[in-house]
């Protein structure tokens, strides 16, 4: 494996013929049916979902998607979701609960899209509320993030039993861009910030943010997609299988994010 | 309660002070602002005496100044109700980031808070229950894994006890320095409210200027009731982000609490002199039946 700067992570991880959601949806799956539209208001294409089988069984995947080609970009809006991709993710992970299907999702967004309709139909809502609703539903939930993890866009589809990252994708409070222009108001600094943000696949394992690094093909995942394809298959399948035997997912889910930061210690109070 | 008086008496030491130093040459401006409280909005000179008697509401335009975690609470609890929980929790520097340290250590001079938010158990009217209120002082008030684990704690008293849970929020987002594991306090808060909400809990959030980020994105938009308080400032993205994006001046008013009561994410925006008579009728209306009339 080669050694990378965690810059050229980022770089890697937005490499323009990196294979996405679409892609490992249609090399892992089989029979998948696309669910469109949040039956509020609109279709939003940065998030792709519906039920396939994975090994010959129903289960629900979604993930980000940025298109392909500028005007697949264009009409994903390079990933970055609305409140209505959202809300869109929420009507399927409600069925993948009420039909006793595990849910699987792959994480590849520079972040929920700050844009004014976007406030206005409540970004902040939508997100919060796919958090809540993620902690709870009883069924496994397996995240892989494959390319870009950006902020609480690319959180609000990673609440999960068990969270895998591709060795050279990025999971980050803020991509460095911007990071680098709130501590230090210079956003060119953005390889310093990446430098110091611990956002590589092997940092948030030891953060605790992540339990599984899946190794990829010299160069990334798009110098030989299918490599890559073997490499999720194989870890998804043995974590999906491990989250299944343990089961009391929602329980299990709970405990493993009221962790995070700081170890539980003595209660105060009743 | 004891700490508003504290806080006063802390003021009034400081102002002898400054008086005396005044031959010593301590610049004008400065006595003056000891004493005057300038409206950032109208730009109206306001005696500090009568903002504390208006709750910092600037009486010429209405403006609500942003205050802090104690002030706020010992402007609406009952009087020696006030038993903060989790006083002394912080958190470690995880990412081993170069100047965080220094940054937390003078922020805790600045402010003498421990952290971004104070939580406590006490009452509105005799009626009980646990509140978080935000300090904006305390870096942006932002979110880190100590923000995320009181307000995560306070839930779960709130849960454990039976009580309604009121939280204030006010903050630029998640905090910057604890990298990935701000993020995932979004995640740990919200998964603590939505159980407490399973288990019937009653949840007011009471949006402050400025609410934003991982906050807005998290506990700040859970609320059974939402309420928020005038000109307050509350979105995910902040306005400057958006601007840079759409490439656009934003009109007036974007992202203020009105339009968000306007758009339909907000109950209903409340001015800080109401605040208390409202929070207590939504308790008593959330109240046990034998408990209604009580209080």
């Amino acid at each position: 494996m080669a050694e990378y700067t965690p810059a050229e992570r980022v770089k890697i991880a937005r490499h323009a013929d990196r294979p996405g959601t679409e892609d490992y949806i249609s090399a892992l799956f089989t029979d998948f049916f696309e669910q469109r539209g949040d039956r509020r208001c609109r279709e939003d294409k940065s998030i792709l979902g519906g039920v396939a089988l994975y090994k010959g069984h129903p289960v629900t995947v979604l993930g980000h998607r940025k298109g392909k080609g500028l005007e697949g970009h264009m009409a994903c809006n390079f990933g970055m979701p609305g409140p209505e991709g959202y809300r869109k993710a929420q009507r399927i992970m409600r069925q993948a609960e009420k039909f006793g299907r595990p849910v699987i999702t792959f994480i590849d967004t520079p972040g929920a899209y700050p844009g004014m309709e976007a406030e206005a139909r409540g970004q902040g809502e939508a997100i919060a509320s796919t958090l809540a609703l993620m902690s709870t539903i009883d069924v496994p939930v397996i995240t892989v993030v494959i390319g870009e993890g950006g902020s609480g866009g690319a959180l609000a589809l990673a609440v999960a039993n068990r969270v895998l990252m591709l060795e050279n994708a990025v999971y980050s409070v803020l991509s460095p861009e911007g990071f680098a222009s709130i501590l230090w108001k210079d956003a060119s600094r953005s390889d310093e910030a990446a430098a110091v943000m611990k956002l590589t696949a092997r940092d948030l394992v030891d953060l605790g943010a992540a339990d599984e690094v899946i190794p990829e093909p010299a160069g990334g995942a798009h110098e030989n997609p299918n490599a890559a394809f073997v490499a999720v298959d194989r870890a998804l399948s043995r974590n999906l299988l491990q989250v299944i035997r343990k089961g009391d997912y929602a329980a299990q889910r709970y405990e493993k994010y009221r962790g995070m930061g700081l170890s539980r210690s003595r209660k105060e109070g009743p | 309660m004891n700490n508003f008086f504290a806080e006063r008496r802390a003021r009034m030491i400081q102002l002898k002070e400054r008086r005396k130093g005044k031959e010593t040459d301590v610049p004008r401006k400065q006595a003056a602002k000891a004493v005057f409280g300038k409206c950032p909005d109208c730009g109206a000179m306001v005696p500090k005496t009568e903002l504390a008697r208006t709750l910092y509401v600037c009486p010429k335009c209405g403006y609500h100044h942003p205050v802090g975690a104690y002030l706020r609470l010992s402007m609406l609890l009952d009087s020696k109700s006030f038993r903060e929980l989790d006083e002394k929790l912080t958190a470690p520097n995880a990412l081993k980031f170069p100047g965080y340290d220094e940054k937390l250590q003078s922020a805790r001079r600045v402010t003498g808070l421990n952290e971004g938010v104070v939580t406590a158990r006490g009452k509105i009217d005799g009626r009980t229950a646990v509140f978080a209120a935000m300090d904006s002082r305390f870096m942006m008030g932002s979110m880190g894994v100590a923000v995320g684990e009181k307000v995560t704690r306070a839930v779960e008293y709130a849960d454990r006890a039976g009580l309604p849970l009121i939280i204030f929020t006010a903050s630029g987002g998640a905090r910057m320095q604890e990298g990935i594991l701000s993020l995932m306090q979004m995640a740990k808060t919200s998964a603590a409210l939505e159980r407490f909400s399973q288990h019937g809990g009653f949840y007011i959030t009471v949006l402050t200027h400025p609410t934003t980020g991982g906050v807005t994105a998290s506990f700040g938009s859970l609320g059974d009731v939402t309420l928020a308080e005038p000109g307050a400032l509350i979105g995910f993205a902040g306005p400057r982000v958006i601007e840079q994006t759409i490439g656009e001046k934003l009109p007036e008013g974007f992202q203020r609490a009105e339009y968000l009561e306007e758009h339909g994410f907000v109950d209903q925006v409340v001015p800080r002199g109401q605040l208390r008579e409202v929070l207590s009728r939504l308790l008593m209306l959330h109240a046990r039946e034998e408990e209604r009339d009580r209080g």
